[in-house]
């Protein structure tokens, strides 16, 4: 079984933020595999270790920096990553993305695709189903638990009020919730592993994929609104009393 | 004069808040309002859809839309948008809609803007209002593509009755040979949900400061004693002290309840960005640097551990009276 995990490298998002000339988000400082798609490695490594035969591969798409995220996710125990990088898809919108993601997935022929649920930074969570819509595979979203046997992949999708049972052959793609697990950290083995594991290196020209207009133009970059400081008080042991009155007073109690 | 489509939302025959929402948002903007309602209940629910504005409601009762996940809504949305050419696709950024509103956008090649709090009609097209880092700034996003596809957060509008009555439209399932393959197997309830937390009117979310799943209880009580319900943070939700059902915040539920009480909840964007639009917020946190107490209408500093079931009694004892 071959399984695929996408993986991005995100601004750290405890680092400053800071936007390009074109108002989109700036990806040139600090970087971080996005946590998200850590539960992501992790389930395909659960995945493989209960096939005890199945390959993961990483596939990314970003600048040269994102090298550094997807040894990370190398580290925790993928075999090996694909690493798209090209000077056009700097602001790509997320069609765009999906487009590329799919081709060199496509070349894989994989029996399933891993994401997270959304990127921690974008948090549009529209990669994922255009990614599942351009591969012609099912989606299987918000797993908490993912249960493979044979070629069927069966999942457990979270919802408001408990789960849902959801199942489909292979191939298919999944996205994964917290749920899945705690993901592993990186051993020094892993680390010292992943120094020599393939990172193949695609262009927009190896894919045959040209970057259309992107979707949305942004036309300027605002403060949100804040809302204003009320009262802070010291526990001085009338907390709760005030606490009272507040919800009394907007009729709460 | 535009054509707006708002994408209703059924789940088990239950029509999902956010599709009155964005009908209140559509008839803000303007237009030919129409609803794209599939499933179970389709055609049921014209007549609530209809007093919240929609003038038509394209409707299909197929189960196979209730049987597989978006495929089945894919294939039929994008039959329906090729032979009625809206303008504008409204969907909410939910975990339902945003898997159809996803593989539409794709299948039609026009992409989408998702997640945004707002959209304006602005120069014969939309924009979209995107939060950027968290929440901290807003970008406003101009569409090019038509449709303009655009996936709005819960609870940024105000649902609102405007009277009227929605002309039926009965239209036929037009389902690929090959998208019946995510089969919905079985519905798990886990718990019994005393208040619906997107619904409840009162609020208590707790945080890291809660110091343990073991004191979640504490806020169960007081939510209790209130008549409310209970959310958390995401750093509980992914250490695993409470289900993800109750998180609140940008990857979790957005609220806005009469009330909300944070406890032991420092107030990172990712969480402000979801419970912000709260009439009143109420902070207790042990730092007195945490930015929650920056926006709270009340801040505390002091130890959620003491005050929240020293609050509950006093709750109790006033409501005794």
């Amino acid at each position: 079984m071959k399984i695929v995990v996408t993986v991005k490298q995100i601004p750290d998002p405890n680092g400053a933020h800071k936007l390009t000339a074109d108002n989109r988000m700036a990806r040139d400082g600090e970087v971080v595999l996005d946590p998200g798609d850590e539960y992501g490695i992790e389930a395909a490594l659960r995945i493989k270790e209960a096939s005890g035969d199945a390959e993961v591969v990483l596939v990314s798409m970003g600048p040269a920096k994102a090298a550094d995220a997807i040894r990370k996710g190398l580290s925790m125990g993928a075999d090996r990553a694909i690493h798209v990088n090209d000077d056009a898809l700097a602001g790509a919108d997320a069609l765009t993305t999906a487009q590329v993601l799919a081709a060199a997935i496509k070349a894989e022929s994989p029996d399933l695709v891993i994401s997270g649920t959304e990127s921690t930074d974008g948090s549009t969570g529209m990669v994922p189903p255009m990614l599942a819509e351009l591969l012609g595979f099912p989606q299987l979203t918000f797993a908490k638990n993912v249960e493979v046997s044979g070629n069927t992949v069966k999942i457990q999708r979270q919802t408001d009020v408990g789960y849902d049972v959801v199942e489909a052959d292979t191939p298919a793609l999944i996205t994964v919730t917290a749920g899945v697990g705690e993901p592993r950290y990186a051993s020094l083995k892993g680390i010292m592993a992943a120094r020599s594991k393939e990172v193949k290196k695609v262009g927009l020209g190896d894919l045959g994929v040209t970057p259309g207009k992107p979707a949305e133009e942004v036309l300027d970059v605002v403060d949100a609104e804040q809302r204003k400081a009320g009262e802070v008080i010291e526990d001085d042991g009338t907390a709760v009393d005030k606490i009272v009155a507040l919800l009394v007073k907007v009729k709460a109690v | 004069m535009a054509k707006i489509w708002i994408y209703a939302e059924l789940t088990g025959g239950e029509l999902a808040p956010i599709s009155l929402e964005l009908l209140a948002k559509a008839r803000a903007l303007g237009g030919e309002i129409e609803a794209v309602a599939l499933g179970k209940g389709a055609e049921a629910s014209a007549a609530t859809l209809g007093k919240h504005g929609a003038k038509k409601v394209l409707a299909c009762d197929d189960e196979v839309f209730d049987k597989y996940l978006a495929q089945p809504a894919t294939d039929t949305m994008e039959a329906l948008v090729k032979a009625n050419s809206p303008d504008l696709i409204l969907f909410g950024f939910t975990s339902e809609s945003r898997e159809v509103a996803g593989r539409l956008s794709a299948r039609l090649g026009v992409g989408q803007v998702s997640s945004a709090l707002d959209v304006e009609a602005a120069g014969g097209g939309f924009v979209a209002k995107v939060p950027y880092f968290g929440g901290a700034k807003v970008a406003r996003m101009k569409l090019n593509n038509k449709p303009a596809i655009v996936l709005v957060r819960p609870k940024s509008f105000e649902a609102a009755e405007s009277g009227g009555t929605a002309k039926v439209e009965k239209v036929t399932a037009t389902v690929g040979a090959d998208s019946k393959r995510a089969k919905l197997v079985e519905r798990v309830a886990e718990k019994g949900e005393k208040v619906k937390l997107e619904d409840a009117m009162i609020i208590v979310s707790g945080g890291r400061g809660m110091q343990g799943p073991e004191n979640f209880p504490l806020l169960e009580a007081l939510a209790d004693a209130l008549g409310g319900a209970v959310g958390a943070s995401r750093a509980v939700v992914d250490a695993g002290w409470v289900p993800y059902s109750m998180q609140v915040g940008q990857t979790g539920k957005a609220v806005r309840p009469n009330v909300y009480i944070a406890a032991g909840i420092s107030g990172a964007m990712q969480h402000t960005v979801g419970m912000k639009g709260s009439k009143v917020i109420i902070a207790i946190n042990k730092d007195a640097e945490a930015p929650i107490l920056k926006m709270a209408d009340l801040g505390v500093v002091g130890d959620a551990l003491k005050i929240v079931p020293k609050l509950t009694e006093a709750i109790k004892a006033k409501k005794g009276k």
